[in-house]
């Protein structure tokens, strides 16, 4: 009986939080007129996003470009010509790893700051004290982060792009003892815009999930200091896996075998 | 103005409110006072439909907030300001920016009128030295004061206070309760202020309502409220240990 209770009420709020998070949504949309008014609360959040995530950003990026020239050559060796070793990583690259880590990284540094803002506003009425001054929160508040996030993680993606490679170029050139202009030419070889478009794309959507989740779980918030941690807790791990579980949606529709 | 009708909330098992009544007439500072955890701050974030009632009705000239619109919710909203019992500034802007926000949202006034307007009530509950502060960076009671500058920033007719005079000292309290008699008589504001300090109670207020175990258990103006021989009130107006109040 227990156990049937609990998926019962699981699987309750499971259907409350998607409804409230229609309900979010709605506004969100009805918001978007507003968007030319809240230039600067965008702008804002636009910088703030920049300036938290682009440190992790260039770390996580330059060693994964790093790890995977290295992985690459161990794979190729006997194998594979090493002057493909930079359209491997290359393609690899734009259309996976930049993507899926850097968003992964933002939904651990801009997602849970979101949830962790929105969430003490929600316990500390500062959010009731928008609703009774007649200022929607969803227009003031979330918009201008789901905007932002939309805009921003393209933006660090490509950035997450240009570093992997030269992280990636950095190996080939040391240890694998490739020129830089064999190992470049292999990624130009077969680089595709698509394959960035893809990738873009599926930045674009991650940047949606990060901050419409980290706003969702902030204003849901209840229960003081320690509701604001489940709160931030959720959004990170919510994130995460429709993250993970988005991507591989978005490569069965994007490639076709 | 206000009229609040068979008003009934429960959270879970615990029920709050039970078809608590209360009408306020436009120009009248009604007082509610009661225990704490007695569920003053429930029955005022009803009025504005911050908490959606289990049953009953809030009246707003007549309308029922429930019924009306998202946009005429927002007007009656606009024209009303409330004094949240924590403050509920926000912390990522000064106290000016704070006072300011409601004219900046809602209004076409200039940065140059809105920054006049904020620091003109910023000054009425003496803070004019801390305008450019964040509210993490004053006391309690000044943040207190901040928020009551905000709520009456747009001229508001109506003005919800939760507990105004709290984590005041009595010299400052007394100057609050001036500014609220003030508010009413020269500017008409209706309010309802929830209080358990007797004497801003008697101060300020019309009509003071008792809400005891989720009813008003007494509703009557100031000298009623004195003289009435309800054991209740006169035990929490006098502060009394004994009595049917028990303590702790
Ligand atoms: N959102 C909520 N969820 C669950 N219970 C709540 C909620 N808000 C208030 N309560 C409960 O309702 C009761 C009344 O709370 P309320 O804040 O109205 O008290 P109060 O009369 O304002 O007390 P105080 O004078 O201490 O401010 C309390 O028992 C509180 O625990
Ligand atoms: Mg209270």
């Amino acid at each position: 009986m227990g156990f049937v209770q609990t998926i019962g009420r699981w699987v309750l709020n499971l259907v409350l939080d998607i409804g409230r998070l229609g309900i979010m949504c709605g506004r969100l949309l009805s918001a978007v007129l507003r968007i030319p008014r809240s230039l600067k609360l965008i702008i804002n959040q636009m910088l703030t996003m920049g300036v938290q995530s682009l440190p992790l950003v260039l770390l996580t990026s330059a060693f994964t470009g790093a790890v995977s020239a290295w992985q690459g050559a161990y794979q190729f060796q006997n194998y594979v010509p090493m002057r493909y070793l930079g359209t491997a990583v290359g393609k690899a690259v734009v259309i996976e790893l930049a993507p899926v880590l850097t968003a992964l990284v933002v939904a651990g540094r801009v997602g849970a700051s979101i949830a962790a803002e929105l969430g003490t506003m929600r316990v500390t009425e500062q959010i009731d004290a928008l609703e009774v001054m007649g200022i929607d929160p969803v227009r003031y508040l979330v918009m201008p982060r789901v905007v932002s996030g939309l805009i921003m993680m393209p933006m660090l993606v490509m950035f997450a792009n240009v570093i992997a490679i030269l992280g990636a170029l950095v190996i080939a050139v040391t240890l694998v003892n490739l020129s830089s202009e064999t190992f470049l030419n292999g990624v130009r070889m077969f680089f595709s815009f698509s394959d960035l478009y893809t990738g873009l794309t599926k930045a674009t959507v991650f940047g949606l999930i990060i901050s419409l989740i980290g706003s969702f779980q902030g204003f849901n918030a209840s229960g003081g200091a320690e509701g604001v941690g489940r709160a931030t807790t959720r959004a990170v791990v919510t994130s995460s896996v429709l993250i993970l579980i988005s991507n591989f949606l978005l490569a069965t529709i994007q490639f076709r075998l | 103005m206000i009229s609040i009708k068979q008003l009934s909330k429960s959270f879970g098992n615990l029920t709050v409110l039970r078809d608590v009544d209360l009408d306020v007439e436009r120009g009248e500072t009604a007082v509610v006072i009661g225990r704490s955890g007695s569920g003053k701050s429930v029955l005022l974030k009803h009025i504005l439909g911050l908490i959606h009632p289990d049953s009953g009705h809030v009246y707003i000239d007549g309308q029922s907030i429930e019924q009306m619109t998202r946009r005429e919710l927002d007007q009656v909203r606009i024209r009303s300001g409330v004094l949240f019992q924590g403050g509920a500034l926000f912390d990522s802007m000064t106290l000016l920016e704070n006072v300011g926000l409601g004219l900046a949202e809602n209004t076409r006034k200039s940065r140059q009128e809105i920054d006049d307007i904020a620091t003109e009530r910023l000054q009425w509950v003496g803070l004019k030295d801390a305008i450019d502060k964040f509210p993490s960076e004053v006391s309690g009671g000044m943040r207190k004061r901040a928020a009551l500058a905000r709520a009456i920033a747009m001229d508001p007719d109506i003005v919800l206070y939760d507990e105004p005079t709290t984590g005041l000292d009595p010299v400052t309290a007394e100057g609050i309760n001036d500014l609220i008699v003030h508010l009413r008589e020269r500017l008409e504001v209706t309010a309802i202020a929830v209080t358990h300090d007797m004497n801003s109670a008697f101060k300020i207020g019309d009509r003071i309502a008792m809400l005891y175990e989720g009813r008003i258990v007494f509703n009557g103006t100031a000298d009623d409220a004195r003289s009435s021989d309800d054991p209740v009130l006169q035990q929490f107006i006098k502060g009394d240990t004994e009595g049917p109040l028990e303590i702790i």
